[in-house]
């Protein structure tokens, strides 16, 4: 009896080593690959009942997780000398895009976010969620912490034009993530309390002041997501009805392919944007907690794989890529459960469709290069 | 230490990470947890409340689409209304297979292979639960057919709604406009949420320029809805009152233009290519606004196909081409009552001012000549009789010793070389050319330069000089008002359909062209009456039981080589030259004033006088020439069969 577990203990542990080997070897980090494969194994299994039971979306939906694999694998092997020197041009490029689309769109007068290649579109404000924390964490490398302030000053540039360009388009929500993923940069160098209390008052003026540089339609998103009721047929109409699936869901849901609200069709854009309601509707708060949780790992691993690198940029980079993560599930969880205002940002892994899969696993691969090689770099 | 701040210490850094990085796990901690509360409180607290709203009975929100507003002529005729009509719809979430069910519909009948790509664009530019109609108006045939397959397209359903109907046709079609299938373009520059439930859009004319105050407000209807969607009749939803906010219906336009003279005007130019416009010149009001070849404004409301479409658009005659607005020509000879003004205000000719005109005229040095249109020429003419004669060498002469930049900015202002500011978009600007203009429009040097015989034949009207019908309008308005001008209109008031309370659109009038002696207005005017009056153009004024004062005008649409003989047979009708001819009447009180253009009409006083008299016929004396009977019908179905 002994001897047979000591077997079975024996062959489970080569068969754990020696995926820890081929882990290792592919320069990813076991843990954080199986907390993304789970969430997207679990946002595979809800889009099947979110798309009604449709086959298609589902094996597209696995081409562009797979996609999303390859990109994260892929970049797993960039070496971190390599990522680097590539940050300053990979931002470069990236602006000079960002300036082509925002051109054509000026005078094709109609908004515009994609270039299109022939083949494919292409959103180049995508590129920017990477190369902007790059470029913030190449700018710092080798300088001083916390930034002094001409160094922050540099800083806000790299940040804010960008964000502008991708906010005229206008694409708020991508801008905001542009945003978010060079504060985050900036945060974790150790932006000193007082001007972070500082910024927190400024942004509170600001909001005074960008509220009449706001388009109507954005400055109605906001007035809706105040009075929902206001405007029942139009965009109150996603709020209302997500916070009744959400709300009848109970704590243990009416059961998967039984929502009422998305399987009769009365929650829109279910399978993309607002995939989180018929979570909380069919699965109940138990499966949105297990999502959250799930969800909670992932950042939680990536901040601790962080903690361990040893060079300034690679750390302030990984921790801007596991940070931005919650910053999503954070926002979309928010707008559809009726806590923020409706701006076009999908839940990671789950959400069908949409480049910023993409780009998410493409910032994990990264990351998980950057803490295998993290000796080397120093 | 504090000096040697800026140097990096690695360890001090690692530490700040990991306090950022723990500073990070906490707020994150926090937002889960508001997260979280909210899920609690509307999952566990407020259960019961959302269970009632999902349950039970569902809402549903419908659009309630605004009535477009009327558009009525100056005497209350109707030129535009909504009629009920029946319209297939598709909502795509309800749609298992689109490709499958439009393959299915085209099976059957009900769309055509061709309008498949349109359809297919109409529904990817709404959202999934909008109800998009992918063909307008079914005949009773089309809906016995579907009804027939009805089973086999769920999320496909025939809808009632107002559709736009013109009954007057193609009567004024130029100036009404149109209203057309709300494109993808069209959604990406309007508000979505103001188009809900809307299919069309005004696209050009008056339904263009005023879709806004057209289309009114939508309003939306609360309805319960059984699981299979079906509505319920029922008033509360728990206890809560089912909501509807009304459709704000859109304002009523009253034009200025005068429906019975707008139709005698179309028939004078029946089955040519012309454009009349008629103003009122002591207030701007556009009596009639004419383009022909027009087109049937229904087909476009109704939807057309692409062969249709395609038909209209490679017409070689242009019928959806504006001319009125947005044709521009040489002005030719119509300028000369202008030109002369500006001699009489330069001091430079009076009224009895004589010249010799032996059929030529050269620039002194140059042996270039520069021919009236009278080979033998005609004589000594004072400046009345050269107006009324059209003396080219009279104007050859005087434009030379104005020279082009006065020539220029007194041209300008009568308002040519800009549009007339005419309430309905789309105006072109015409040229009024000058030595500056020259110099930016011209790349080459050699090209850049004013040459002196352009200036000679600017006089005429000719050369680079271009004008639009609506331009010569608002000039002939000045003319017959001595200077005072209003900008022209073709709304008059608006009036809300709920209220019925009229707000009239008042006339704005324009800067008033000042002279330094006023009396040269009727210099200028005598020169026109005399046009009409043994003038190049007094058979068309023959029997008037009013004054005229009129200028005919041609202007070429190739020019002939030097000592050429113009030889009109031999020449394709194409390009022969187009008729112009402008007026204003009663001479001593205008009340109207008209320009005729017909393209390669050849002549001014043969072809389009007698047009301008037959409008100013109609509208001043109310005298109608007989009505088209079978007879003319016959008559131009023939024509059409012979082919030109």
């Amino acid at each position: 009896m002994t001897r047979l577990r000591e077997d079975v203990d024996s062959t489970a542990r080569r068969t754990l080593t020696r995926s820890t080997r081929i882990l290792g070897a592919l320069q990813l980090d076991g843990p954080l690959v199986l907390g993304l494969a789970l969430i997207a194994a679990y946002g595979q299994f809800v889009l099947y009942s979110a798309s009604g039971g449709d086959w298609n979306a589902i094996m597209r939906g696995s081409i562009r997780l797979c996609v999303g694999a390859l990109a994260m694998l892929v970049c797993a092997q960039i070496k971190p000398g390599q990522m680097r020197r590539l940050s300053p041009w990979l931002y470069l490029v990236g602006l000079v895009l960002l300036i082509i689309v925002d051109a054509i769109g000026y005078i094709g007068k109609g908004a515009q976010r994609w270039l299109d290649l022939g083949l494919f579109r292409f959103q180049p404000s995508e590129i920017m969620k990477l190369a902007v924390p790059m470029a913030c964490a190449w700018y710092l490398r080798e300088r001083a912490l916390p930034p002094d302030g001409k160094t922050l000053l540099v800083l806000a540039v790299i940040i804010l034009v960008p964000t502008l360009l991708t906010i005229i388009q206008p694409d708020l929500g991508t801008g905001l993530l542009i945003l978010m993923s060079g504060a985050l940069v900036v945060l974790f160098a150790g932006l000193q309390t007082w001007i972070i209390a500082l910024l927190g008052g400024a942004s509170v003026a600001a909001a005074w002041g960008g509220w009449y540089l706001l388009h109507d339609y954005q400055r109605q998103r906001v007035l809706t997501f105040l009075d929902p009721q206001s405007d029942p047929l139009g965009a109150g109409y996603h709020i209302i009805q997500s916070t009744i699936a959400i709300g009848s869901g109970g704590v243990t849901g009416k059961g998967y392919l039984q929502g009422t609200q998305g399987q009769l069709e009365f929650l829109p854009e279910r399978s993309t944007d607002f995939v989180f309601a018929v979570i909380g509707e069919e699965l109940g708060l138990l499966g949105a907690l297990l999502l959250l949780a799930l969800y909670a790992a992932v950042v939680l691993r990536a901040l601790y794989l962080a903690t361990q690198m040893r060079d300034t940029f690679a750390r302030l980079l990984s921790g801007s890529f596991a940070t931005i993560f919650f910053v999503y599930v954070f926002i979309n969880a928010g707008m559809v459960s009726g806590l923020l205002p409706v701006v076009g940002v999908p839940l990671p892994l789950v959400s069908y469709g949409g480049t910023s899969l993409v780009t998410l696993l493409a910032g994990f691969g990264m990351l998980m290069s950057l803490h295998a090689n993290r000796k080397l770099a120093a | 230490m504090a000096a040697r701040g800026r140097i990096k210490d690695l360890w001090r850094e690692q530490r700040l990470f990991e306090q950022r990085a723990i500073a990070a796990i906490v707020l994150i901690g926090l937002l889960a947890t508001v997260l979280v509360s909210r899920l609690l409180w509307l999952q566990v607290k407020r259960y019961d409340h959302f269970t009632d709203l999902a349950q039970g009975n569902r809402v549903r929100v419908e659009p309630l689409p605004a009535p477009r507003g009327m558009i009525y002529d100056r005497t209350g005729a109707v030129l535009a209304e909504n009629r009920p009509a029946y319209q297939l719809e598709l909502v795509r979430e309800q749609v298992k297979d689109l490709e499958a069910t439009l393959e299915g519909l085209v099976g059957i009948g009900v769309l055509g292979p061709d309008d498949l790509d349109f359809v297919r664009r109409a529904i990817r530019s709404r959202r999934a639960f909008d109800s998009v109609p992918i063909r307008l108006r079914l005949s009773e045939e089309d809906m016995a057919r579907f009804a027939l397959h009805r089973h086999r397209f769920p999320g496909v359903d025939i809808r009632t709604r107002l559709a736009r109907h013109y009954p007057q046709g193609e009567t004024a079609v130029h100036a009404v406009g149109y209203v057309g299938t709300l494109s993808e373009s069209d959604l990406q520059r309007v508000d979505r949420e103001e188009y809900a439930g809307v299919s069309t859009i005004g696209k050009i004319g008056v339904e263009g320029t005023f879709e806004d105050a057209l289309r009114g407000r939508n309003g939306s209807r609360q309805i319960m809805v059984n699981a299979q969607g079906r509505s319920v009749d029922r008033e509360t939803v728990l206890d809560e009152p089912l909501r509807t906010i009304a459709a704000k219906p859109g304002a009523d336009l009253y034009l200025t233009l005068d429906l019975e003279v707008q139709r005698v005007a179309e028939q004078a130019v029946q089955g040519q290519r012309a454009a009349i416009i008629a103003l009122d010149p002591r207030n701007g009001e556009v009596i009639a606004l004419v383009s022909r070849p027009g087109f049937d404004p229904n087909s476009f409301a109704r939807g057309l196909t692409r062969a249709e479409f395609a038909a209209l658009n490679e017409d070689p005659d242009r019928p959806l081409f504006n001319r009125a607005l947005r044709g521009t020509y040489p002005p030719g000879s119509t300028i000369k009552p202008v030109v002369a003004l500006a001699g009489l205000e330069h001091g430079l000719v009076t009224p009895t001012t004589t010249r010799a005109c032996p059929g030529w005229y050269s620039l002194p040095g140059s042996s270039h000549r520069f021919r009236d249109w009278k080979r033998s020429g005609h004589g000594s003419v004072a400046l009345i009789e050269a107006v009324a004669q059209s003396c080219d060498i009279y104007f050859y002469a005087l434009a030379a010793q104005l020279g082009v930049e006065r020539l220029h900015e007194f041209l300008g202002r009568f308002g040519l070389g800009g549009p007339t500011g005419l309430d309905v978009g789309g105006e072109k600007s015409g040229l009024l050319p000058s030595p500056a203009w020259k110099r930016s429009a011209f790349k080459r040097a050699a090209q850049q330069v004013w040459f002196p015989g352009e200036t000679v034949i600017f006089g005429i009207g000719q050369g680079y000089m271009t004008t639009t019908p609506m331009q010569l309008a608002q000039m002939t308005s000045v003319l017959a008002m001595r200077g005072a001008s209003h900008r022209p209109r073709l709304v008059r008031a608006l009036r809300d359909p709920v209220t019925r309370v009229e707000t009239p659109v008042p006339p704005a009038p324009l800067p008033t062209v000042r002279l330094r002696d006023p009396a040269d207005w009727d210099v200028a005017v005598q020169g026109m009456v005399a046009v009409m009056q043994g003038g190049t153009a007094s058979r068309a004024a023959a029997g008037a039981e009013y004054s005229i004062a009129g200028k005919t005008g041609t202007a070429q649409v190739f020019s002939i080589a030097q000592n050429a003989r113009y030889d009109e047979s031999a020449i394709s009708e194409r390009l022969r030259d187009h008729a112009w001819f402008i007026a204003f009447a009663p001479v001593e009180d205008p009340r109207i004033a008209v320009v005729v253009l017909v393209e390669n009409g050849r002549s001014g006083s043969g072809t389009a006088a007698p047009i301008a008299r037959s409008v100013m016929d109609a509208y001043l004396l109310r005298k109608f020439p007989p009505p088209p009977g079978e007879d003319v019908d016959a008559a131009i179905i023939e024509e059409t069969g012979d082919g030109e």
